[in-house]
């Protein structure tokens, strides 16, 4: 059953590629291209990946696509036919396949047990995390402890990321412009997706909540906390209009969160330094080790979830708000 | 040691994550449009983010989860580097679509070849 699964997903997987191949219209590429990373979440919850899963689906199939639309909403939507053959790139790439492929052949079978990534470190995290770090769910223990240093570096990407998004395309409020009665980016003629977007807001918050605190235990953690909250404003802004949204989350407010997330997040690492034990070191941060190891990925976590949020957020606005300035 | 038709099943997973991989590398070097390129690039990083999981995939294993029933799970490390590979890809992603848009506005198209007209007739 398993493989007939695997199977079925990556048949779909490759239709779906070359369809984005083929397309012309830049809107169904896009549209495919959410659906191809949707395909691939359902591969990975097959796989046993349950925290990449979630991850993907919130991210490559939300935030991806919907800034994607954001800026063919700012350029054409309509891809050119390229002058020449490109029987020259179709070569290279059939190359490198055969390379890879042939580079494949000394790789342990799918699935295998006794494979050799399966006995370096990846025991010593399954069978003594629960002792040294404290939750069940392994993925947290290693992206907040014991590779806290990755995941550190990884959350000030992000954080440069949504910067640079802002520093090149701006994000211009309109003081004393129109009023919120007249926003045109309000959808005022969709009563129902009003009152619905309403009705679901809380409940996008407070499981993006859940999934921020619970990381622990099950799936979640800050990246698909921070995305999930960052859906629910982008959807207030799509039906509410966008000066309600910055009313509720100006733009100042979201640029200090997402610096506070890194500070927090580095704060934490430089507080384990303070109290006597290695930069991210939380054991020290508690009376127990394990207590202090449980204190430091909350904070951890909440540094990631925050920053990304805020990140998110930051870089739709940038998109979403340009061409009406 | 083992047959060719035990290599084909076990290897299925990775030939096809190959040429997904190699799908959206075309699109990146075929493809003059911007965005395009873009979608491949983003295609190239989902197929290799399924090589990985691929990799840490064992056969009757469970989700990394610590649970009283049971006893084996999938290796949680390729998990914790393809989790944070994910967010920091969409943000690569959203740095180059703003790129795409000022070069939008400064040139009025996204077609590589008529970029380099532009720059040329300057």
């Amino acid at each position: 059953m398993e493989l007939f699964i695997d199977i079925t997903l990556l048949t779909f997987l490759c239709i779906t590629a070359l369809a984005i191949t083929v397309i012309r219209k830049l809107f169904c590429a896009v549209m495919l291209a959410g659906i191809f990373s949707l395909l691939s979440a359902c591969l990975f919850v097959s796989m046993d990946a349950v925290d990449v899963a979630f991850t993907e689906a919130a991210v490559g199939t939300g935030i991806a696509t919907v800034l994607m639309l954001a800026a063919l909403n700012l350029s054409h939507s309509r891809e050119k036919c390229p002058p020449y053959q490109p029987l020259l790139a179709l070569l290279v790439v059939c190359t490198t396949g055969a390379v890879l492929v042939y580079g494949t052949m000394d790789l342990p079978a799918f699935g295998d047990a006794t494979a050799p990534i399966h006995h370096h470190v990846a025991p010593r995290y399954i069978e003594q995390s629960q002792q040294e770090i404290g939750p069940p769910n392994f993925v947290t223990s290693i992206l907040a402890s014991y590779r806290g240093y990755d995941t550190l570096a990884e959350t000030v990407v992000i954080f440069t990321a949504g910067l640079s998004v802002v520093a090149l395309l701006g994000i211009r409020d309109r003081r004393g412009g129109q009023s919120i009665t007249t926003d045109r980016s309000a959808m005022k003629g969709y009563l129902v997706l009003r009152v619905v977007t309403k009705l679901l807001l809380p409940f996008i918050f407070l499981f993006a909540l859940y999934v921020q605190f619970h990381g622990d235990y099950g799936p979640g953690g800050g990246f698909q906390a921070g995305v999930i909250f960052a859906s629910g404003v982008i959807i207030h802004s799509l039906t509410l209009g966008r000066d309600r949204t910055l009313k509720a989350f100006p733009q100042r407010f979201l640029t200090i969160l997402a610096t506070a997330g890194v500070l927090l997040y580095g704060g934490t690492g430089l507080a384990a330094m303070v109290r006597g034990g290695n930069f991210l070191d939380y054991s020290v941060l508690g009376a127990t080790a394990l207590a202090g190891q449980h204190l430091g990925i909350f904070l951890v976590e909440l540094g990631v979830g925050v920053t990304v949020f805020a990140s998110m957020t930051l870089m739709y606005y940038a998109f979403s708000y340009r061409k009406e300035a | 040691m083992d047959s060719i038709p035990m290599n084909v099943s076990g290897h299925f997973n990775y030939w096809v994550a190959i040429f997904l991989m190699m799908t959206g590398f075309y699109v990146v070097i075929s493809r003059g449009n911007l965005i395009k390129k873009l979608i491949g690039l983003n295609l190239f990083s989902t197929s290799v983010f399924i090589l990985y999981i691929s990799l840490g995939k064992i056969h009757g294993a469970t989700a990394p989860i610590a649970s009283e029933t049971f006893h084996l799970y999938s290796n949680p490390l390729p998990h914790v580097l393809i989790l944070t590979a994910i967010v920091v890809g969409v943000a690569t992603t959203a740095v180059g679509l703003a790129l795409t848009a000022r070069i939008y506005e400064q040139y009025g198209t996204i077609e590589e070849d008529e970029i380099r007209i532009k720059d040329e007739s300057l």
